[in-house]
């Protein structure tokens, strides 16, 4: 049974109809990467998903269970954390602090041994843990963005163009992470426009486009597919 | 000695504003409101205060935490009936109700306690403490005002700044979609800042009755109003601009009464703002919000 299923998902702004029947699947384990260019509703469906907006129609479940209705700050209960688009992270609060909050529902004891193994991975963000998380580099933020997702031991990761704005030394290093922290355990939904690299990372990819699946396949299939190499790749 | 006694009510009367800008600022920082009925939760614990003493005879302290209580809860389901149905509405409308909410509670006020002034007893019992052969008097209400801020403000600022709670309450504020993410509730979160700025208007509420013993449903407007002109002069959403804007509003207040006249007082203390935010737009502590992409 897959870990995530996403069925028929509709979801609107207002009047826009801006995901269009979205269906996907993520086994336990997996990278499963969603790309396609500005606005085909990537970020919407991993925003619905993570509870932060509403659904119109259409299902999502989760190891078996609906997520429909549930509020978003009880996802990361439940196994699923969103490392969102443009980081996020919280400019006044320390690396430390920024670290501690993705762990808010979890034990002081969790708290502390985490942060160790965030330390591990991430060794700049334990150099800068006392300085406020405004004042690092775009870099450094994604890493804390990405090492506060991780706080909260979630089972799957879901990760909003981590490499947006990133010099292209820094995007490798990002997905050499993901591509770790997916070793150590983690399953992972990709969102991404660097089409290449998510696709070279990914086990499955789907393609959308204006909201709705065009094509899926194979990260390595869908490196190949002439259409992708056209639209996405630069030829 | 004059100009010290002036000084001293200045930065009593002061204390007072800043502990109402404390959730003022508190509220607009993390609901991105202006809570306009905030005054008046200290014209309802003025009263609390009051019955709970005169009619009920209880002792003072244990009158001014019923008046602590109460203003607590009513801060609370001001906010779950009021304001969080608005929640994803305009903030036009939001403040619209935070009007309506003011009005409601004067109303009720003068429906359930009548319009007459009440005569407020201190609910500090002592004689004044005179100083240099009796030519500076300090009234003990003025003492206790002060320390009552100070301790307010290092008690928030530890609070913010070291429990998980506070810090989840600053993540809130900075980014309300971020911090759910983190699985911060953050309705619970708006609960408790509205709880706590409501207490705070309860402490204020009694204070400012100590030193200026009338009594009625209206006594909350003017000093609401002045201590958001503090929270603004400070900075809204920043704590220590509150505290700061609240105490030089009141030295000014005060100054301004003693040496150019009474009537001009109120009109002097919103020039200040005018000038402020001429000069410093996002007040004197305030942070200009810089966007990073």
């Amino acid at each position: 049974m897959a870990m995530l299923k996403v069925a028929d998902l509709n979801v609107y702004y207002g009047s826009i109809h801006a995901v269009k029947g979205v269906s996907f699947e993520v086994e336990e384990g997996e990278i499963v990467t969603l790309i396609g260019a500005n606005g085909a509703g990537k970020s919407t469906t991993l925003n619905t998903v993570a509870g932060l907006l509403k659904l119109r129609t259409g299902s999502i479940e989760f190891e078996g269970e609906s997520l429909v209705g549930i509020p978003a700050h009880k996802m990361i209960a439940k196994g699923i954390a969103l490392c969102p688009e443009g980081r996020r992270v919280f400019q006044d609060l320390t690396v430390r602090d920024n670290l501690d909050m993705g762990a808010f529902t979890r034990s002081d004891d969790e708290v502390v041994e985490m942060r160790k193994v965030v330390y591990e991975r991430f060794p700049r963000l334990r150099e800068r843990r006392r300085q406020r998380a405004g004042t690092l580099s775009g870099g450094e933020q994604q890493m804390l963005a990405m090492g506060r997702a991780l706080m909260g031991r979630p089972k799957l990761m879901m990760l909003d163009e981590p490499s947006m704005g990133l010099a292209p030394i820094l995007v490798q290093e990002i997905f050499d992470i993901v591509k770790v922290l997916n070793e150590m355990g983690t399953t992972v939904l990709l969102v991404e426009q660097n089409a290449r690299m998510a696709l070279s990372i990914a086990d499955r990819a789907y393609v959308l486009e204006t909201g709705r699946v065009v094509t899926m396949g194979t990260g390595a299939e869908l490196l190949q597919d002439d259409e992708v190499r056209k639209a996405y790749l630069g030829g | 000695m004059g100009l010290l006694t002036n000084l001293i009510n200045g930065i009593s009367l002061g204390s007072v504003y800043a502990i109402i800008a404390l959730g003022y600022t508190m509220v607009y920082g993390i609901a991105k409101m202006l809570n306009f009925a905030h005054g008046d939760v200290i014209m309802v614990g003025g009263y609390i205060c009051f019955i709970a003493m005169n009619n009920v005879g209880l002792p003072p302290v244990v009158a001014v935490l019923l008046s602590i209580v109460g203003c607590t809860c009513l801060g609370i389901v001001v906010e779950r009936l009021a304001y969080k149905p608005l929640r994803e509405a305009p903030s036009l409308a939001v403040l619209i109700t935070a009007i309506g909410v003011s009005y409601f509670l004067q109303n009720t006020a003068l429906l359930v306690w009548g319009a007459d002034p009440k005569a407020f007893r201190s609910v500090i019992d002592s004689p004044s403490i005179k100083l240099f052969n009796g030519q500076l008097t300090v009234s003990p209400v003025s003492i206790v005002t002060v320390l009552a801020c100070v301790a307010i403000m290092v008690g928030l600022t530890l609070f913010t700044s070291r429990t998980k709670m506070g810090k989840a309450m600053r993540a809130c504020s900075e980014d309300k979609g971020a911090a759910q993410l983190m699985g911060i509730n953050v309705n619970t979160t708006i609960s408790m800042v509205f709880a706590i700025g409501s207490g705070l208007a309860a402490i204020a509420g009694v204070l400012l009755c100590s030193t200026y013993p009338t009594l009625m449903p209206t006594t909350g407007s003017l000093p609401g109003i002045k201590a958001f002109t503090a929270a603004v002069i400070g900075g809204i959403g920043s704590i220590p601009g509150a505290a700061l804007g609240g105490v030089l509003l009141g030295i000014i207040e005060i100054f301004a009464k003693a040496y150019i006249g009474t009537q001009l007082a109120d009109a002097i203390v919103f020039a200040v703002l005018i000038v402020v935010l001429l000069i410093r737009p996002a007040g004197l502590l305030g942070k200009e919000i810089h966007e990073k992409v």
